[in-house]
């Protein structure tokens, strides 16, 4: 704009500006408006200093040094978090751990009025990236290479990983001055589905806050043909698939505890537990078959069809009776036949007063329509016992406590399996860090 | 609130000031550098056009922060190593001023506090802790900057700049602290980091496909 034309309200307008590599004057593409420090020929690879007029050569290769291809185009857009950003950079870069090189994918994204927002990809596990404004806060006790947490914005992230990266190989623009072969060490902290990095280079120092995305979501987000590639393994702050459903399946399974103690208590209340039968019968001494066999009185049971309790006490002492009952419906003439055999015998010996048995017994007969009933007795002793008393009592609709034990075992077995699928996913997250968990088995011998 | 109204005495063309505090302001028909002075305004130089830089936002541009909607009246652009930035010279509504910067995309807002007793240039180093209004700030960067340009109205004058040293400050919250050695004098500013969203500015500029 010459000096005396009005110039306000009408800035120059953008665009992508059309430059020329120095070195082998292929076409280079400028999309971040100016933001660009780093731009690479998109033929030779060389990196140029895009704040030059002149894209002076800051790195040339010998040899082509990218057969990189991203998996997402550089110019594509896509929309994160509702804001558009454009892929302008890429980046490779690698770690060696073990003796063993780790290569891992970082895209430039750029907004115009956002600014900058990063992707990582390592073998399928994607993380969507920004830098933070707030410093986290390390432990002060510990330095360097042994921080055990960050504190960023009032959650604790644990160390997982500090290892050395380098980059390897660049496409596009990148708004800082990038290079091959620079060197960082990067440590890491997760709090799963984030990631808090702490990245040194010899000139600063920076922390960025990853959180985990899956690749479905960034094909989606780009709208990117096919599928993209499967991930391998689990990654460091990859949420558990499980571990949000431990909580709520600990949290369900206490409220359907509650729900059945609710339950059993209402039950408890609700049910009639009406006394049909109670009468007392005596069998005379000495006589082993007592009376035969012999019918009680005709008793009702009412309502729904239900379970019956028939509770015998008796007065045995050093001795025992074998009741055989029958509980018969006089309209159908069904029978349900059981033997309840009471004994208690007690004594003193040389290890103090001992005793074995009891003189009581509680039987339940389950699902019992309503109707006119009638018990047979049949009881049985020794020869020669004594007079032995015995009292039978019949209880209708009594709630039964077994069901709920059935109940709670159904509700903690699947607890207790989603707990241990997500401790096993932990392990298999954490045996990739730098604190690889213990080994399950530990073997005493060594 | 009317607006303090002036001629341009290079060139003719009307001045108006967004702000009546405003000290500096250039032309812009002719790009003259004007300082107020009782009665009238001089001019004390000539901007060389601006570098194209890629600020979203641009004199006029409207925004809202705390409570108080401000507009953009003037800016001083700075570069460095690694790019350019923009401290977009911001009026509130309250009549008060503050600092919007824009550094690469990252935004925040700034206030000048007085203060008495600031590190000389020479003290300061990367890691270094200061406390200001009961805040931990931590240097994270010692800046040498070019000054490239001004546009618009500025509470000061800000024109005869080459080099100036710029030191950031970070804390543990979206606080930060500038500490400014373009004068003799040190000069503190306090902020803070804001999302583009959260100011919700209008009048923006424009970016051929997007």
């Amino acid at each position: 704009m010459g000096t005396g034309a009005p110039t306000s309200g009408a800035p120059p307008k953008p665009e992508v500006k059309a430059l020329q590599c120095p070195k082998c004057g292929a076409a280079i593409e400028l999309r971040s408006f100016g933001h660009a420090v780093s731009v690479v020929c998109s033929g030779c690879h060389s990196i140029l200093d895009a704040k030059d007029p002149n894209l002076q050569i800051l790195q040339e290769f010998q040899r082509i040094t990218a057969d990189v291809a991203p998996l997402i185009p550089l110019g594509t857009r896509g929309k994160i978090r509702g804001t558009d950003f454009e892929i302008i950079g890429y980046q490779r870069r690698s770690t060696t751990v073990e003796g063993i090189d780790y290569s891992w994918s970082e895209y430039v994204l750029f907004n115009p009025y956002k600014g900058f927002r990063y992707l990582t990809e390592y073998n399928g596990h994607w993380n969507d990236v920004t830098v933070c404004k707030e410093v986290p806060i390390l432990d002060p006790r510990l330095e360097s290479t042994s921080f055990s947490s960050a504190n960023y914005l009032g959650e604790v992230y644990k160390h997982f990983q500090t290892s050395g990266a380098k980059t390897t190989s660049v496409l596009g623009e990148f708004p800082w001055q990038v290079r091959v072969g620079e060197a960082a060490v990067v440590t890491d902290f997760i709090h799963p589905p984030r990631v808090l990095s702490r990245e040194k280079s010899t000139e600063e120092v920076s922390w960025s806050l990853g959180e985990y995305m899956y690749g479905r979501d960034v094909w989606s987000a780009f709208h990117l043909p096919g599928s993209p590639p499967a991930a391998v393994g689990v990654f460091e702050n990859q949420p558990s698939p499980a571990s949000t459903d431990v909580k709520k399946t600990w949290a369900a399974f206490a409220g359907f505890v509650f729900f059945l103690l609710l339950l059993l208590v209402a039950f408890d209340l609700a049910s009639q537990k009406d006394i049909a039968l109670n009468a007392s019968y005596t069998l005379k001494p000495g006589e082993p078959k007592g009376e035969a066999s012999f019918v009680t009185d005709v008793f009702e049971l009412k309502g729904r069809t239900s379970d019956v309790e028939l509770t015998t006490s008796t007065n045995v002492n050093n001795a025992w009776i074998y009741l055989n009952y029958a509980l018969i419906n006089q309209d159908t003439g069904e029978a349900w036949d059981f033997g309840r055999e009471m004994s208690y015998y007690h004594g003193y010996d040389g290890d103090g007063s001992w005793s074995e048995g009891s003189a009581n017994d509680t039987v339940t007969i389950p699902t019992i329509p309503s109707g006119h009933y009638y018990l047979r007795i049949e009881p049985e002793s020794e020869s020669g016992h004594p007079q032995i008393v015995y009292q039978v009592v019949v209880k209708r609709d009594v709630p039964v406590l077994r069901i709920y034990g059935v109940g709670l075992l159904a509700l903690l077995i699947p607890a207790i399996i989603i707990t241990w699928r997500s401790m096993g996913f932990e392990r298999a997250r954490w045996s990739e860090s730098d604190h690889p968990p213990a080994p399950i088995l530990q073997r005493e011998d060594n | 609130m009317t607006k303090p109204v002036s001629n341009c005495p290079n060139c003719g063309a009307r001045i108006i000031f967004q702000w009546s505090s405003s000290v500096q302001t250039v032309c812009e028909y002719c790009k003259s550098i004007l300082v107020r002075t009782d009665v009238d305004l001089t001019k004390v130089g000539q901007v060389a056009d601006l570098p194209q830089d890629s600020s979203p936002i641009q004199i006029n541009t409207q925004g809202q922060f705390a409570n108080n909607s401000f507009v953009v009246a003037g800016r001083i652009l700075y570069e460095f190593e690694q790019g350019g930035w923009n401290e977009w010279h911001i009026v509130m509504n309250d009549g008060t001023s503050a600092w919007l910067s824009d550094a690469q995309n990252d935004y925040g807002i700034s206030k000048p506090l007085p203060a008495a007793n600031l590190p000389a240039a020479a003290q300061i180093q990367v890691g270094q802790q200061q406390i200001w209004n009961g805040q931990n700030y931590t240097v994270s960067v010692i800046t040498p900057a070019n000054y490239r340009g001004v546009q618009g109205e500025l509470p000061f004058q800000y024109w005869d700049k080459t080099v100036v040293t710029l030191v950031d400050l970070r804390s543990n919250t979206r606080k930060f602290a500038t500490l400014d050695y373009s004068d003799e004098q040190p000069a503190l500013y306090l902020g803070e980091f804001v999302e583009f969203d959260d100011l919700r500015l209008k009048n923006l500029r424009t970016f051929e496909g997007w």
